[in-house]
């Protein structure tokens, strides 16, 4: 029987030829990953551990983009703890306030995140490599903190679920969508320990833009890892930035799937995933009452260029609602600054938004725009928990970049073909 | 190692934002994460948990975010163990690593019920009711994890792969 690519990857990365589904492996790592929520925590366990040094400079990535640029004094110290560790371990790729970015928006323009790579992250969307071929998944501070010692990790090797998206995506219609319908159709753990393929004519067709969006979420289903074979988009995107050699991976064609699920996507309309779960979708049509009050454009699941431009297309020539706020936050300075040669943030700032500097911000319920008791907000992010952007009895409504900026000016949730100009 | 406590019930994908909420993320102190552990899921569980309570939950337990913040303020909140249908990866990868116990047991899950008395063998995966006069078998760890919690967990595994002492 053959193998998937993340079982080749496994496999490659522990010196066999071959791994079987719940096998226990471990690996050697291409790059871990901590922001300034984890890395203090991971950077404790490492001196517990009695480490030295870690074990490779340039194989550790460190990126302060939670609180940052820092909300008090608390939150100060903790990337403080971050940046006194990157500087007395020489780590090459730490991030500071003017070059940081949301760590999966940043990772891949800064060619650290490679087809057939193995990376982890203490960060749950970590998974967002996938869209590039990497075996990418999240872990915690204390897996964080082994990885930085030891360079390696253990595993236990995911089975896989097939996804396969056959049709054309209609106009307003992407990524996030159809991760929106796909977590709503499996459930927040219907991929749960599993590793999520995606594959069919759609995705051949979509942007890296959106099949990172779709890697992002496949946490929110409960996988281990959500990816696609790099094709052609792929290898010309990490050949243009690589940080290092890799060599990509693939499956084989009589790879084993414990599943397979068929989508038939060009009637697919935008979708919206209601409080309090990821899975608690409906499409835009079926959410026409919910008036809101703050709609955010940003994220590692949809703060990168084609976001900005699709919210940008539908805001052009619009106005905010007088009774709500939109925030739209870059996820990146390459983003931030492409954004701003092609015009888009003055497009915003017309429109009556408030731009902000790459930051995780209020997808967290960090800062940049929590949110008051009985508030509603549409976002781009990736979680709508209760308390997820604020105070617990207010409430968040996932969505595309598209119809976040169209809600923005209806003032309700509404489909972006009727806002735009 | 036998854990005894009473039950405190949970329902189904408590993720970790409801274990602990972002908003007090600005510190690693498990003491303090412990003040606000499982507020967004029932405010006054912080308060009123005693040391060596289980928490007994249905699916998806610890899903969402990677924040390890959510088993040490669990941890630290003095809570023996967590009994669920099923654990989100990152979370039950967490709580091996930091030495919390888990166990995934449905039969145990649906048998028990808010404050019953609840005894852990925890060599063995027993799960035991007294009152009830039940017993239930959890699913049993793979080996490496197993190898893992009796070497004192991640830390452990690392001081000894780095020819140090353990903790």
């Amino acid at each position: 029987m053959g193998q998937t690519m993340v079982q080749k990857i496994l496999a490659r990365g522990a010196g066999k030829k071959s791994v079987e589904p719940g096998e226990i492996v471990n690996t050697k790592i291409d790059l871990c990953l901590g922001n300034d929520i984890t890395a203090p925590v991971a950077i404790s366990e490492f001196n517990r551990m009695g480490a030295e040094t870690v074990f490779n400079t340039s194989r550790v990535a460190l990126v302060p983009d939670h609180f940052t640029p820092n909300k008090d004094i608390n939150t100060a110290k903790q990337v403080q703890i971050m940046r006194e560790f990157a500087e007395k371990h020489r780590i090459k790729y730490y991030y500071e306030i003017g070059k940081m970015g949301v760590e999966h928006a940043l990772l891949p323009e800064e060619g650290l995140a490679l087809p057939g790579e193995i990376i982890i992250g203490a960060d749950s969307h970590t998974c967002t490599y996938g869209a590039l071929g990497a075996f990418a998944t999240g872990v915690g501070s204390t897996d964080l903190a082994a990885a930085m010692a030891l360079g390696e990790a253990w595993f236990k090797v995911p089975p896989a679920i097939k996804f396969e998206y056959n049709g054309k995506l209609p106009e307003w219609v992407g990524g996030k969508d159809l991760i929106l319908y796909t977590i709503g159709e499996i459930g927040v753990d219907g991929a749960l320990y599993r590793a999520m393929e995606f594959s069919g004519p759609a995705m051949e067709e979509m942007s890296l833009e959106g099949r990172l969006s779709m890697s992002n979420m496949a946490i929110e289903a409960g996988a281990k890892c959500g990816y696609m074979e790099p094709d052609g988009k792929v290898l010309e995107y990490a050949a243009s930035r690589a940080a290092r050699e890799y060599e990509p991976v693939y499956g084989d064609r009589d790879a084993e799937y414990e599943n397979t699920f068929r989508f038939e996507v060009s009637n697919l309309e935008p979708q919206v995933a209601f409080p309090h779960k990821p899975s608690n979708v409906k499409p835009v049509s079926k959410a026409q009452e919910v008036h809101i009050h703050q709609s955010v454009i940003g994220s590692c699941t949809n703060g990168r260029i084609e976001d900005l431009r699709q919210a940008a297309g539908v805001l052009r020539g619009n106005k905010v609602h007088p009774s709500l706020r939109l925030i739209v936050i870059p996820a990146t300075q390459e983003v931030y600054s492409q954004a701003l040669k092609e015009g888009l943030l003055e497009i915003f700032m017309e429109a009556g938004a408030a731009v902000s500097t790459p930051t995780c911000g209020p997808c967290l319920g960090g800062h940049m725009g929590i949110l008051a008791p009985g508030e509603k907000a549409v976002a781009t992010t990736n979680r709508n928990f209760v308390g997820r952007m604020g105070d617990p009895q207010s409430e968040v409504y996932l969505s595309s970049p598209a119809v976040a900026a169209a809600s923005a000016v209806a003032g309700y949730i509404i489909h972006p073909g009727e806002v735009a100009k | 190692m036998i854990l005894e406590g009473k039950a405190w019930i949970f329902g189904d994908d408590i993720d970790t934002d409801a274990i602990i909420p972002a908003r007090y993320l600005n510190t690693h102190d498990p003491e303090e994460l412990a003040r606000h552990c499982m507020e967004d899921a029932d405010p006054e569980f912080a308060s009123k948990v005693s040391r060596g309570d289980f928490i007994v939950a249905g699916k998806n337990f610890g899903c969402g975010s990677s924040r390890e913040h959510a088993p040490i303020s669990i941890k630290a909140a003095g809570v023996g163990g967590i009994i669920a249908v099923s654990f989100a990866r990152i979370f039950f990868r967490n709580a091996m690593n930091i030495g919390l116990p888990i166990w995934e047991c449905p039969e145990a899950v649906q048998a028990i019920q808010k404050g019953d008395s609840i005894k852990v063998d925890v060599e063995k995966g027993a799960i035991e009711l007294p009152q009830k006069g039940y017993t239930f078998q959890a699913t049993p760890l793979p080996e490496f994890i197993q190898q893992l919690i009796v070497n004192g967990g991640l830390v452990n595994y690392v001081r000894l792969k780095l020819g140090k002492e353990a903790l």
